[in-house]
């Protein structure tokens, strides 16, 4: 216990972990004032600004048919060649119905809890699993680089004990940050839609639905925080990490992804990590190939679909940080330090 | 006396597709009896680091036995890692916390008492200087903290590798007077040197290692004497009875090396017979010095490391002894 205070004090006081974890909690905070900026309430008097809109629209667009209706007419009396701008029928230029232009395209942009919130934990998630891998990987990356790691095995010899009360110290410190974080989250939203926007049809159930897509986003950033301590182990630096993910993002992530697209092979997404992340977080996402056609009775050319699903995410993660994870222990425990 | 610190047969090889074959430990042995001040020497490369790693649990032998306070390491490292104080090869910590940050995570890891921090920082002279980050320090004021940090368990076995490193003359002389007070409250002390005249004039016993093996072990006026080549100088009342004198102890079978003013007499095991044969002679001793040797020249002779004029010596070429049963052992050894 002793260990696991003492690591948790030496993570606190680490400048870089500090730093880190401002510029992420400000990142935050930025989308949430953004977000609060961009947005307006919607009342009678944005409706009726919106109706005017539309209305002027709707004008704009009957001026507009009236003057390309008599362009054409005189076109087609002088027997001037128009290259097609023109229809045969000139009477087919005529403006949309008044009741196509709707008032609801002029509203401003107003932010809806329940319709929108759910896509705003995912960005919220992404930042904090960032500031996660970097903190993850600088705490024992730094150890094993500056000799640090060294001088507490002198002290504490069993190495895996060593080892994952650093983890378990690291992952309660990304969760005092993440859970009070998450809870300023949800608050800073009701507040946006409170002032720009609606908190109206929130049930239940929807809030029950906002909490585990929150979990799923606190349980994506212990993940990345995991994998972030174990490759700077492994490489007992933190380039290691670093390195690790810049080679992985551009190599493996963009480079396959450029591979897949030329080679045009069905469902590229499907290779490619950040999609499971998505669908981590939104449950579904839905692949579509706009290659082929599967024809509906109505006549439609719909696209094929593939569905990566959460359950699918979750195997491949847990797969990802049982053998990054079990490597760096086993490193941990065979290698020599020197 | 009984043993802290026994070390058998230790091996350790490393294996590589490009460079082949290295073995940095060959059936090294050592011992270090309480109480005592222990010299470690050996050139670079001669694996001195790779036996203190080894016997901290840093690094994995490949065979051979060690024992620390009684116990069989590493198995046994748990139990008295509390008791031994280690600094290994150069001061390393982490460049941002200052020194009290950096013993004091220590103390709370060792679930040592946080008031023995400020101890050790007056102990090692940097109570002034506790509240600065580490990178701001010179090599001398980490090596004090390092020590500092292998004080901090009030250990009964202390391992210091090159403590006096980036010390200043008055930080040498400080070190020295902490280890021979260390030792005088009982505790055992390991020091892993290059400064021989340091060791010779702080240690009770050395043990010297070339090439991964145990090449002379003792006390340290017993190794000298054992590596003592007889020498002794001699001068007579009259230059001119030189010649005779050369004469005469040539025929009673000591060898001789005539110099203008005085002769050098080698294989001399009682300097007091040299005397008798000369008086015989009526030839009469005016200095009868015996020539002693320091533990630099052992150490030069013992692993081949003296400066050969022309020559660039590598850093493996050093002694290599045929097996454990050397010239020149005195005492000490697994069992003994």
């Amino acid at each position: 216990m002793s260990l696991f205070r003492t690591e948790l004090r030496r993570l606190s006081k680490r400048r870089f972990t500090r730093y880190m974890t401002l510029l992420g909690l400000l990142v935050l905070a930025a989308v949430v004032v953004g977000v609060f900026f961009t947005n307006q309430k919607i009342g009678a008097e944005q409706l009726a600004r919106a109706e005017r809109q539309a209305d002027q629209q709707y004008q704009d667009q009957v001026r507009w048919s009236e003057q390309e209706r008599s362009a054409c007419e005189q076109a087609k009396k002088a027997g001037t060649a128009t290259d097609g701008r023109y229809p045969d029928d000139c009477s087919v230029i005529t403006a949309p119905p008044r009741e196509q232009i709707e008032a609801e395209w002029s509203l401003p942009s107003t932010f809806n809890f329940r319709e929108t919130f759910d896509e705003t934990l995912v960005p919220f998630a992404a930042i904090l699993a960032l500031v996660g891998f970097v903190v993850g990987a600088s705490f024992v990356g730094a150890e094993w680089s500056t000799g640090g790691m060294m001088n507490l095995l002198l002290w504490r010899p069993k190495r895996l004990t060593v080892l994952l009360t650093k983890l378990a110290a690291l992952l309660t410190g990304i969760l005092a940050v993440t859970l009070p974080a998450a809870v300023l989250w949800f608050a800073g939203f009701w507040a946006v839609a409170t002032f720009r926007g609606s908190t109206e049809k929130m049930t239940s159930g929807v809030w029950q639905s906002f909490v585990l897509t929150g979990l799923r986003g606190v349980a994506l950033v212990l993940v990345l925080t995991t994998i972030g301590f174990a490759l700077a182990s492994l490489g007992r630096h933190t380039a290691m990490a670093l390195g690790g993910v810049v080679a992985l993002m551009v190599v493996g992530q963009f480079g396959l992804g450029i591979l897949l697209s030329m080679a045009s092979v069905k469902f590229a997404e499907a290779w490619l990590l950040p999609t499971y992340a998505l669908a981590w977080m939104t449950k579904t996402v839905t692949l579509q190939n706009w290659d082929s056609c599967n024809a509906t009775y109505y006549g439609e050319c719909k696209p094929e679909t593939m569905d990566i699903t959460w359950q699918q995410s979750s195997v491949l993660f847990s797969i990802g940080v049982v053998v990054i994870l079990g490597a760096a222990l086993w490193a941990m425990r065979r290698r020599d330090i020197s | 006396m009984p043993a802290v610190l026994e070390i058998e047969g230790l091996r350790k090889t490393y294996k590589s597709r490009r460079r082949g074959t290295r073995n940095a430990l060959d059936g090294f042995d050592m011992r270090v009896d309480a109480g005592q001040v222990h010299g470690f020497l050996g050139p670079n490369g001669s694996g001195k680091t790779t036996t203190l790693r080894t016997l901290l649990g840093l690094i994995r032998p490949d065979g051979g036995r060690m024992t620390l306070l009684g116990h069989e390491v590493p198995n046994a490292l748990p139990t008295v890692a509390g008791q031994v104080g280690a600094i290994v090869e150069s001061p390393q910590f982490f460049p941002h916390f200052s020194a009290r940050d950096t013993l004091s995570l220590l103390a709370g890891a060792g679930e040592v008492p946080a008031t023995r921090v400020d101890e050790v920082l007056e102990l090692v002279g940097l109570r002034d200087r506790a509240g600065e980050r580490v990178k701001t320090y010179s090599l001398g004021m980490k090596q004090r903290l390092a020590v500092a940090s292998a004080l901090l368990k009030n250990p009964k076995l202390l391992i210091l590798d090159e403590p006096a490193n980036g010390l200043d003359p008055g930080g040498i002389r400080e070190m020295r007077t902490l280890m021979r007070t260390l030792a005088e409250s009982g505790m055992t002390v390991v020091l892993s040197s290059h400064i021989l005249g340091e060791i010779q004039l702080i240690c009770d016993s050395v043990t010297i290692i070339s090439l991964g093996r145990r090449v002379a072990f003792g006390p340290v006026d017993e190794v000298l004497a054992q590596h003592s080549s007889g020498a002794v100088r001699v001068r007579l009342e009259a230059v001119s009875d030189l010649p005779a004198a050369t004469e005469a102890l040539t025929r009673a079978g000591i060898r001789v090396t005539g110099h203008p003013d005085h002769l050098m007499l080698a294989g001399v095991d009682k300097p007091a017979s040299v005397t008798r044969l000369l008086a015989e002679q009526n030839l009469y001793v005016s200095e009868l010095a015996p020539i002693a040797v320091d533990l630099e020249s052992v150490f030069l002779e013992l692993t081949a490391t003296a400066p050969v004029p022309g020559q660039h010596r590598q850093v493996d070429e050093s002694m290599k002894v045929g097996g454990t049963g050397q010239p020149g052992a005195t005492a000490g050894g697994w069992g003994a």
